[in-house]
């Protein structure tokens, strides 16, 4: 399947790459746009406008693919949830909010509910520290966390449109 | 006695704070608009004599650091600030980002005229969503009213600010795998030498720095370098200054709390955090980040060398005030100074266990060391947890983690090491039990 970005996606790119002295720093800035143009996944079609678009070989970019752990290489559900894991969670209960999502959302670590409503992953330390547990909800942090609050949250993205 | 401030955290509880109206309000862009009117080697060396340690976690001196840009060199010059938050447990260059971008901008104007950059690049993590639009947005505000862009307060120095997006990778915290980041590439460290100052960015010359370090910035100017340093308890060991520091896990109230330098942990746990979480007794707290050596709360302080520190000798490490230095002295690293508390009701060896799942995660594979390293750490401690590891696998995880000390490019492989040396060391009895008796006698749990 081709992909292509609007007009518009087009233009913004274009300002990406003007801030750099080259179009290679552009890379990850444009899987970013292309990402969330193309339903939040980097599909071969997308590797190969980056690519051809920045001037660089396909390889280069699908290196970068496999790099950073923020490029989708499958489409993930509507939603996704990171649940962080690191020890300041760890120490107020994030294990316990884990074992809750993966319950309600009938999911593993890594899964997409039969819907595909929500994908449900783990996190290393989101920079909430102060704020443990917390969850994170594709762009949106939810902190000091209970088990009510986060039900609250799940019931939202599994039922509500 | 505990010196609070609010230099970069004043606005933190005004509504809209993190707006240009309220910086103002409250004096911003003042410093930028003299010191852009100041020669650079002025600021400079200003900012040495702010005693400014690297808030990043290196704690190198600043203003040391900015004089090792080229003077007389035609190629373009870059300031990077590294917004990668990601050590775990710390959590303070985000609130500044959300609550006060504003101090990042004047800072990173001052930086870049001191250093004769006329481009800024603040890398910041991806999932720091809110920080991003925060930090655009106060980047409009301010192209808007002339301070960045063509001409910054009338000078003719242009200088221009952007955002990088950095993709989910820990390791581009690391300076030279940042730069990689930035260059789209893959966030590998590169050797050094060639360091930053001669070779960083697009081959140019490059400084980076934490985003606490610049956005404190305006603080050294506004103050003057030696009034800054002097408000520290530590300005005679050339630690100088006012830093966030920030206290998570174990305690009544985690969050972060600026003071002047020298603070000291049981200040930071009992009076600033409240005490350990449900009364229990503390077991341990690692003071700056995740990659520091975690200290015992029964541990003394043992001057290695430096005499300085000679009165502090014999002391509790919870009353030796938190600085570079200090904590370099007793072997430990004061790092990002933001610690993580267990109470007695946790399980070092569940909390290493969780430790080490993370830097497996997070080496990026380029050496040899790290890269199998971390992956047998976390095998072994695995089979700890499940009760099925023997002494000999015990012994091992410290044969391991010492491989991996210096034989790697970057820093990483340290970080990785340390928490695995000192917590088999300190907590030995802990461990045993584990290979024992399946760690019956332990609390096998995290949560106080």
């Amino acid at each position: 399947m081709e992909f292509a970005l609007s007009a518009e996606l087009e233009r913004e790119l274009d300002a990406i790459i003007a801030r750099y002295p080259n179009r290679m720093a552009a890379c990850i800035p444009a899987l970013h746009l292309c990402q969330r143009a193309n339903g939040d996944w980097v599909s071969p079609a997308v590797v190969d406008y980056v690519a051809k678009r920045l001037d660089l070989p396909a390889a280069h970019v699908e290196g970068l693919v496999t790099f950073y752990s923020l490029f989708n290489q499958e489409r993930p559900g509507e939603h996704q949830v990171w649940v962080c894991r690191t020890l300041s969670c760890a120490l107020r209960g994030a294990d316990t909010l884990l074992a809750h999502c993966e319950k309600k959302l009938g999911v593993k670590v890594g899964g997409t509910t039969g819907d595909r409503r929500v994908t449900l992953r783990t996190a290393e330390c989101l920079a909430s520290c102060g704020t443990a547990p917390m969850i994170q909800v594709d762009q949106e942090y939810h902190e000091n966390l209970t088990i009510a609050e986060l039900d609250r949250i799940l019931d939202r993205l599994l039922y509500e449109d | 006695m505990i010196n609070r401030t609010s230099y970069l955290t004043r606005s933190f509880d005004v509504p809209e704070g993190y707006l240009l109206a309220a910086y103002e309000r409250s004096g911003g862009y003042r410093s930028a608009q003299r010191a852009l009117g100041m020669p650079r080697e002025i600021i400079v060396d200003q900012v040495k004599k702010a005693h400014l340690r690297g808030r990043g976690g290196a704690g190198f001196d600043c203003g040391v650091k900015w004089s090792f840009m080229p003077k007389d060199d035609a190629r373009p010059h870059y300031l990077v600030v590294n917004a990668d938050e990601g050590e775990p447990g710390t959590f303070k260059d985000r609130a500044i980002m959300e609550k006060n971008p504003h101090a990042v901008i004047e800072g990173a104007l001052i930086a870049a005229h001191a250093m004769g950059a006329h481009t800024v690049y603040i890398y910041v993590r991806d999932e720091l969503h809110m920080a991003k639009a925060r930090l655009e947005a106060a980047i409009a505000e301010a192209r808007a009213l002339g301070y960045v862009g063509e001409r910054p307060f009338g000078r003719p120095w242009a200088i221009q600010v952007f955002v990088h997006s950095g993709a989910g990778a820990y390791i581009c915290g690391e300076e030279t795998a940042l730069l990689n980041s930035l260059e789209g590439r893959r966030g590998e460290p590169r050797l050094k030498p060639p360091f930053p100052a001669q070779c960083g960015a697009f081959g140019d010359p490059t400084t980076v720095n934490n985003l606490e370090t610049i956005a404190i910035i305006p603080t050294v100017i506004e103050l003057g370098g030696d009034a800054f340093s002097r408000l520290s308890a530590l300005h005679d060991f050339n630690d100088g200054g006012v830093r966030l520091f920030g206290v998570s896990g174990h305690v009544q109230r985690p969050g972060l709390y600026e003071c002047a330098v020298g603070l000291t942990l049981r200040e930071l746990i009992y009076d600033l955090g409240g005490g350990v979480l449900g009364d229990r007794k503390l077991l341990a707290v690692i003071p700056g980040g995740s990659s520091c050596p975690v200290l015992r709360a029964d541990e003394m302080v043992h001057v290695l060398g430096d005499p300085r520190f000679a009165p502090y000798d014999g002391k509790s490490v919870l009353d030796l005030p938190l600085g570079v230095d200090t904590l370099r002295t007793i072997g430990g690293m004061l790092g990002t100074c933001c610690a993580i508390v267990l109470s007695d009701a946790a399980d070092p060896v569940l909390a290493l266990a969780t430790l080490m799942h993370f830097y497996r995660h997070e080496s990026c594979g380029q050496c040899t060391p790290c890269r199998e390293g971390c992956g047998w750490i976390e095998r072994i401690l695995d089979k700890l947890v499940a009760g099925r590891a023997s002494m000999e696998e015990l012994d091992r995880l410290t044969e391991i983690a010492s491989d991996i000390t210096g034989n790697t490019i970057c820093a990483f492989g340290d970080g990785a090491a340390q928490p695995v040396l000192s917590f088999v060391r300190k907590f030995r009895r802990e461990f045993e039990d584990y290979v024992l008796t399946g760690g019956r006698s332990q609390t096998r749990t995290l949560v106080a």
